[in-house]
């Protein structure tokens, strides 16, 4: 897929099923097809039997824990290793300023900053380098909660308490210019009064406020009547990291060889589009590599029972 | 919707499905932002005029340039410094200085807010505390001054359980002591003028041509900064001197 056409899965269109594939991707398909109903049900169920894997979320969750506490600890106990809060801190030093948040500010203010140039040159190529969105799922503290609120709407879907009434995906893409254009109109940082990652970045390290009641209105609306509704369709954050990681060397690698299409992968997604290529006879190649939109949580390798997903360094193999 | 019709198929129902959600999607969208624009009550009805920090810009620019992180905050020996909250608006996590609890007494000698602001909310071009310019003293209630009155004062000037902080050079150089456990023994209360950080800010004057007569009023002077370090050490409840937020001299 061009990356022109995965950003503007992005931005919000439906992923379409490709034209055409490579040969090697048309032989592996055809091979699939000849397999029959009973056999693959049989084979699906003998590799779950034997996996069940939270590796990722557990480094993950350890390092977004990790962060969040080098923040709290460094104001806390005044060790001044990391000042500051997500929207923007110093960390040994070095200015770094979270893109999305500059963006406001510059947008807002109407002036170039220079220390807000070099805080977020910092962070672009470190985001860059892991992936953009890799933010949203490693380090925004939103995320965290958001993920135990969907596994409480889960558990209520699976019997019958909740429904999931998805948006369109676009609404993040129309949101993102709004809420740009409110900060140039009205010369206020606007999306900054109601962000989730600052109020709970700063609850965290300066104390919890009233603010924090309108992140947990939030949280109850997800669990109750969208899934993951905020990072899935609202949150300029993450579509700004999207752009940033499109091209980044670290990303999750599909593997078509092994893959039984059953979709597990797609059922724990946060951005389940970026997986559409693990739908039969769906994979152009081979090999595909996921999209910008998703956020490297690897929740969908954890949940792969045949390692058909797994984070793959772009270059690595032909640099050794 | 209705329980009663059959479920649907073909491209009338994906239709229907489609319209629906896009409808849905419009509507959140619509809410978000409306909830976002709420922060445009609190600013510009001016329900929590602030004291801001050195160095802060004009309060429109301010709310705009900040960055919402807090570095201000991590910087200042005595903590005077808060975040917004919720019922600021737009100042959401944005400093102030609540000077009667805790204010500024530039303990810190060279202004490290405004060199921990990334974003020159709090302008670089404030170097020293001479320079600040946050608002005006201003007698409030002078009726209630002790001074005026001819009083002195005995005990901490604010008791436990006051927090609050102030510097006093000749106990401790870095070390900043809670005001509640520093008793005074004035035999007339010129807390203000005293413990003022700034030189020549605030005089205490003669009320009257009388040499007998004990009573003085505090003057403020053009080299105020606005601090509120009177307006946190006066004794008096509430204080009888306050800050003017963001007045300057010569304003009305």
């Amino acid at each position: 897929m061009s990356l022109l056409s995965s950003i503007k899965i992005m931005l919000g269109a439906q992923p379409e099923r490709p034209r055409c594939h490579s040969s090697e991707a048309t032989a592996m398909h055809e091979a699939k097809r000849q397999v029959k109903g009973a056999e693959r049900a049989k084979e699906i169920k003998a590799a779950h039997a034997s996996h069940n894997s939270h590796k990722w979320r557990n480094i993950r969750w350890a390092t977004l824990i990790f962060v969040n506490m080098v923040f709290v600890a460094s104001f806390a106990f005044d060790v001044q290793l990391v000042e500051g809060s997500l929207t923007a801190s110093r960390v040994i030093g070095f200015h770094m300023a979270d893109l999305n948040s500059a963006i406001q500010v510059m947008l807002a203010y109407k002036t170039i900053l220079i220390n807000l140039v070099i805080g977020t040159s910092t962070v672009f190529f470190l985001w860059w380098l892991l992936g953009g969105r890799t933010f949203c799922s490693w380090t925004c503290p939103y995320h965290l909660l958001a993920e135990l609120a969907e596994k409480l709407h889960l558990f209520l879907a699976a019997r019958r308490m909740v429904v999931d009434y998805p948006l369109h995906r676009g609404s993040r893409t129309v949101l993102y210019v709004v809420f740009a254009l409110l900060a140039v109109i009205s010369g206020y940082t606007v999306f900054e009064s109601i962000s989730p990652t600052g109020i709970v970045s700063r609850a965290l390290i300066y104390g919890p406020g009233l603010a924090m009641i309108w992140v947990l209105g939030l949280l109850a609306y997800e669990v109750v009547f969208i899934r993951r509704m905020w990072c899935r369709y609202i949150c300029p954050i993450g579509l700004t990291y999207g752009f940033v990681g499109a091209v980044s060397p670290v990303r999750v690698k599909y593997t078509l060889e092994n893959c039984l299409h059953e979709g597990d992968c797609r059922k724990v997604c946060l951005v389940p589009h970026v997986l559409d290529c693990t739908k039969k006879t769906y994979a152009e190649d081979v090999s595909v590599a996921i999209g910008p939109d998703c956020t490297r949580c690897g929740l969908c390798i954890d949940a792969c029972p045949t390692g058909s997903l797994k984070f793959e360094i772009k270059g690595l193999n032909k640099l050794l | 919707m209705s329980e009663k019709t059959p479920p649907a198929a073909g491209p009338a129902a994906a239709n229907a499905k489609t319209r629906r959600q896009v409808m849905r999607s419009l509507t959140m969208g619509a809410a978000i932002i409306g909830a976002s624009l709420f922060g445009f009550f609190p600013v510009l009805r001016k329900w929590t005029p602030r004291l801001r920090p050195p160095g802060a810009i004009a309060e429109q620019d301010f709310l705009a340039a900040c960055i919402k992180c807090g570095q201000c905050v991590q910087v200042c020996p005595v903590r005077a410094i808060k975040l917004g909250d919720l019922d600021e608006g737009f100042g959401v996590g944005v400093p102030y200085i609540p000077a009667r609890e805790q204010a500024c007494d530039f303990s810190c000698d060279a202004v490290q807010c405004v060199l921990a602001c990334p974003t020159g909310a709090l302008a670089h071009a404030v170097s020293k505390k001479e320079e600040v310019r946050m608002g005006l003293a201003r007698l409030d209630r002078p009726n209630a001054c002790l001074a005026r009155k001819g009083e002195g004062w005995k005990g901490a000037a604010r008791p436990a359980p006051f927090k609050g902080l102030h510097r006093y050079a000749h106990i401790d150089r870095w070390k900043p002591v809670k005001l509640a456990d520093y008793p005074y023994e004035l035999e007339l209360c010129d807390l203000c003028v005293r413990e003022c950080p700034v030189p020549n800010a605030i005089t205490l004057e003669p009320l009257s041509a009388d040499p007998a007569d004990k009573r003085r009023t505090p003057v403020v002077h053009q080299a105020c900064t606005g601090c509120g370090m009177c307006e946190m050490i006066c004794p008096t409840e509430p204080a009888s001197i306050v800050i003017d937020i963001r007045r300057q001299w010569g304003d009305a």
